[in-house]
């Protein structure tokens, strides 16, 4: 490794990697033991990664430096990537967090995992994340809280805080992360880095340990919208073996990347701008806006009147599908068991309450609760029922706008702790994420600045299938603003 | 019995589960097959691994809106997959998907047959589709219950029907007509031993008058005709003597234990599970149209009342008849294919439903797996028709057939059993036995009719079977007239 600039391969976006190893410039081999070597450096101190997938890696990425050698590379050939543990991975651990996997090896790949290996992507390991997706801060993980790159002192977000994190301090040049109420946008805006979940749908489930089934959504966390785009492009497709999963046509997300933004209605809700906002916050996204004007937007008013409910609507209607999902950790069959059960009931007991942390025996309680007899009409039922109007308010500013805008989160990261005993108040921490998913919208969130140097996200809205559109409008963006570029120093 | 006291009134639903023959499972790509070792069977859906996702089998919907067709139901255009939830070992994801507000099969009806000859219309609430759970294994490992999960996940429809019956011999009619009419439709095999068809029953009683019903118990675990009967019976009285005793029947879940011929209680309704059913989100709503409907509508076969009524209107076979021979869909087959061979209407009712059907009951045969072909069956119908042999003869021929001694032609020729049809044989044999017999003859000219039995018998066994009886009556008429 004589030259200086081979050795600062964590500088390069993915799609500036996947040219070197096009031109011939490095091989895959040298990416993956540069990466692994800072995952080896730094690891410990951010607790990104549950596990480092070394040996597979190298493997993986020999053969990968094979097939290019023989002519038979696409563009994410030999790139390495780091997996949110929520997906299976044949053969490795995939926990989601909880000490009710942690003994967990996979039998089978996710169909994400499957497609991106197809695509020739190294994994290098899978990262930290809230116990089954339950948690806005990374501190609900079996393994322990993860920190955030720019201020070690702070939580980097939740659920995919593991993958932000990673990204953040480029131990990885881009991961995957799934997103229930926020889980991909909320830590990459808290973490600077670009993150897009996709309209409900777009990507396949199978093999993604269910969270709430009707909200989750796999998607790219990584550098910049390219780099987005590009993972994009591997993930996507029908699934027969997701019966959720959307028949229309996949697309090239690179194809429109260029597109100028000359005449691009931008829906400013005023709900996401009131009372509950950072001020800090708020002005860094304004600023982004005035770059927008800049670049040929047009911002208008909108109102989404019924948007103060997605957060009791979410709270009813994902803890219901989650304490039916999570029902099969019962100890049976995989997984963690209680010691030497006296009965069958003893061991259900056991195995769930040891099992399981806080937050999600809450979230199971509360699920539980709402489909209880006498209660489904009024809460379950309910919750349904305003999911219409919040998808509602939706179709009707996408009648007026092309793109809705504003903050990712009311705040920027907070201390690790500072809100562990108020989940009420952690629950806010998506406020402006959750009604997304709600309507099974693609959403995205690109970094927009700094407040007491702490990254700022600017989320992005689009209408159903809009993804393409959301990619432009962030890659534009960011062609005229650095805050993608920019790494923390500790990582530098 | 206080069952049939007259007091009181019995008032039974039956709920049916039916596997669907499908070859995979109704959400996953495994096998069906029945018998294979434990878990074999069952891929990481059965298993419900984390992540894993069900897939609808079409094929299991297919079988549904059939058997909806054909008991006359409203199909559901747009059935929902509702999560039934439950902690058991052999349910894996820990609910059970099924179809609660939303079934794919409505208001329907099945008209069963009574002993007295007449029909009852038995109304049909719903059918909805649903997964099996697996099985629970004691014993394999000591100190521990193994789980086989190669049932998990196969497709059942769950027949629910109104509370239409009366009595438990009601229920195992309206059991039976369901049985043969999924063999029928070819949506099931219908194999009880192997647990494709079982029920459970609600019973109640109220005294005789009163309108509204009586507190119900559910017996489960029923997987036998018998069973039912049995078990009904018992909770019927049971549940008499309580209330005669000054007692109140409680509503609650019974078991049925065949060994001891009891029921006992499972659960009460306090203790009764608040499964929480909700829309599993996993699973799309299933949208059918007209044209899917019709599809399937030309694809039924003759229906077990369209045969029986044509059976009465083309062969002009009895009510009694035609519903016994068509309440097996192979029983009709073979018994068509035989008219089509004899020709012969009557013999070959009178046949299939005398020797034929006393030989597969002794033998508790199915007629599927009767030793004697329709065809062969036939030719011996044939051979009695041509007065080859007498009817008498045919029966023992038939035993022969039956132990796989060759074709009726065969046995007849080995056996020397054809008929004596010349008259100067059967009329020396004759002569003899009224010789033998003097005093019995002269009472029969004297006009005591009923020792004619008594002389065609006699010649009959002299002939060891083999004169043509219409022949010997003729005989002995010209002797009593002095011919």
């Amino acid at each position: 490794m004589s030259d200086i600039k081979s050795d600062m391969y964590h500088l390069d976006t993915l799609a500036e990697l996947s040219v070197k190893l096009q031109a011939g410039e490095v091989t895959s081999v040298q990416l993956t033991e540069y990466f692994l070597a800072r995952i080896n450096k730094y690891n410990d101190e951010l607790n990104c990664f549950i596990t480092v997938t070394d040996e597979l890696a190298l493997a993986d990425a020999k053969a990968a430096d094979e097939k290019r050698n023989s002519g038979n590379a696409g563009p994410l050939t030999g790139l390495p990537i780091a997996h949110k543990d929520i997906f299976c991975t044949k053969g490795v651990k995939t926990s989601c967090g909880s000490r009710m996997l942690d003994n967990f090896i996979s039998p089978y790949d996710a169909t994400v995992v499957t497609k991106l290996k197809q695509a020739g992507v190294v994994m290098l390991g899978k990262t930290n994340m809230d116990e089954f997706a339950m948690g806005s801060s990374n501190e609900t993980s079996f393994y322990g809280a993860v920190k955030n790159p720019w201020d070690v002192n702070c939580i980097p977000g939740g659920s995919s805080g593991g993958s932000a994190a990673a990204v953040a301090s480029r131990l990885a040049p881009i991961s995957t992360g799934t997103d229930t109420g926020g889980s991909i946008r909320q830590p990459a805006a808290m973490c600077g880095i670009t993150g897009i979940k996709p309209t409900y749908g777009r990507v396949s489930r199978f093999g993604m340990i269910a969270f709430a089934s009707s909200l989750d959504q796999a998607g790219p966390m990584g550098q910049s919208a390219e780099d987005c785009a590009m993972l994009l492009n591997a993930m996507t497709g029908l699934d027969e073996k997701d019966s959720t999963s959307l028949d229309v046509a996949t697309e090239n997300y690179m194809t429109d990347i260029d597109r100028p933004l000359d005449g691009l209605r931008i829906g400013l809700p005023k709900e996401f701008f009131g009372e509950g906002l950072d001020e800090k916050v708020d002005s860094v996204v304004r600023e982004s806006l005035e770059q927008y004007k800049k670049l040929g937007a047009e911002l208008i008013d909108i109102e989404l009147p019924n948007s103060h409910l997605s957060v009791p609507v979410y709270y009813v209607v994902a803890p219901a599908e989650a304490s039916a999902n999570l029902s099969r950790f019962d100890g049976v069959r995989y997984g963690y068991r209680c010691k030497d059960p006296v009965d069958l009931y003893d061991m259900y007991a056991r195995t769930r309450g040891e099992g399981f942390g806080a937050e999600v025996k809450r979230r199971i309680l509360v699920g539980t609760y709402a489909l209880s007899a006498g209660y489904y009409d009024a809460y379950y039922l309910k919750a349904q029922k305003l999911r219409h109007l919040i998808s509602d308010d939706f179709k009707n500013a996408f009648e007026k706008v092309d793109v809705i805008m504003g903050p990712t989160s009311p705040s920027t990261a907070f201390n690790i702790g500072e809100k562990s005993d108020d989940p009420i108040s952690m629950y806010l921490s998506d406020i402006y994420t959750i009604a997304v998913n709600l309507a099974g919208l693609p959403g995205m969130s690109i970094p927009a600045g700094f407040a007491d140097g702490k990254p700022v996200g600017l989320q992005i809205i689009g209408n159903y299938f809009a993804e393409s559109r959301l990619l432009n409008v962030a890659h534009k963006y960011q062609q005229v603003t650095d805050w993608h570029r920019q790494i923390p120093e500790d990582f530098a | 019995m206080s069952a049939v006291d007259n007091n009181w009134e019995v008032v039974i639903g039956l709920e049916i589960h039916c596997q669907l023959a499908t070859k995979t499972k109704i959400f996953s790509g495994a096998s069906t097959a029945y018998g294979a070792e434990p878990n074999t069977q069952a891929c990481a859906v059965d298993l419900a691994l984390p992540g894993v996702l069900p897939v609808f089998n079409k094929e299991a919907l297919r079988l549904a809106v059939k058997f909806g067709l054909a008991i006359g139901a409203e199909i559901g255009m747009r059935s929902v997959f509702d999560r039934k939830n439950y902690f058991y070992p052999d349910s894996p994801k820990a609910y059970q998907i099924t179809q609660m507000d939303l079934p794919i099969v409505g208001i329907g009806h099945v008209d069963i047959d009574l002993e007295d000859g007449e029909t009852k219309r038995i109304g049909v609430t719903r059918a909805h589709l649903e997964e099996d759970a697996g099985k629970s294994m004691h014993g394999h490992v000591a100190g521990m219950t193994g789980i086989d999960l190669n049932r998990a996940g196969t497709p059942l429809i769950e027949i629910v029907s109104e509370p239409d019956m009366r009595s438990a011999k009601e229920a195992v009619a309206y059991m039976k007509k369901i049985h043969s009419l999924v063999q029928y439709i070819e949506i099931s095999d219908g194999n009880m031993q192997e647990g494709s068809f079982r029920c459970d029953a609600n019973v109640s009683v109220r005294p005789k008058g009163q309108e509204e019903f009586g507190t119900r118990a559910e017996i489960k675990n029923i997987n036998s005709f018998r069973f039912v009967e049995r078990a009904i019976n018992h909770e019927i009285e049971r549940q008499i003597d309580v209330i005669e005793d000054g007692g109140k029947i409680i509503q609650e879940t019974r078991l049925y234990d065949a060994e001891k011929d009891e029921t006992r209680s499972m659960r009460s309704k306090e203790e009764a599970n608040d499964y929480r059913y909700f829309p599993d989100p996993d699973l799309l709503p299933v949208i059918i149209d007209e044209a899917y409907i019709e599809q399937i509508r030309s694809e039924l076969p003759e229906l077990p009342y369209e045969k029986k009524a044509r059976y009465i209107s083309e062969y002009g076979l009895s009510v009694t008849d035609a519903a016994s021979i068509t309440a097996s869909r192979v029983m009709a087959e073979y018994f068509e294919s035989v008219v089509n061979i004899t020709d012969n209407v009557k013999l070959s009712a009178n046949w299939v439903l005398g020797a034929l059907s006393a030989k597969l009951n002794k033998e508790e045969c199915e007629i599927s797996h009767s030793k004697v072909s329709a065809e062969a069956f036939a030719l011996l119908l044939q051979r009695i028709a041509d007065n080859t042999v007498s009817a008498s003869a045919a029966k023992d021929i038939f035993d022969a057939m039956w132990d796989g001694e060759g074709d009726a032609d065969e046995i007849i020729e080995a056996k020397g059993l054809k008929q004596i049809s010349d008259s100067s044989a059967i009329e020396a044999m004759v002569d003899e036995v009224i010789a033998n017999n003097m005093g019995q003859f002269e009472e029969l000219k004297s006009g005591k009719d009923k020792l004619m039995g008594f002389f065609v018998g006699q010649i009959m066994r002299a002939s060891k079977g083999k004169a043509n009886p219409a022949q010997v009556n003729e005989i002995i008429n010209k002797r009593i007239k002095g011919e």
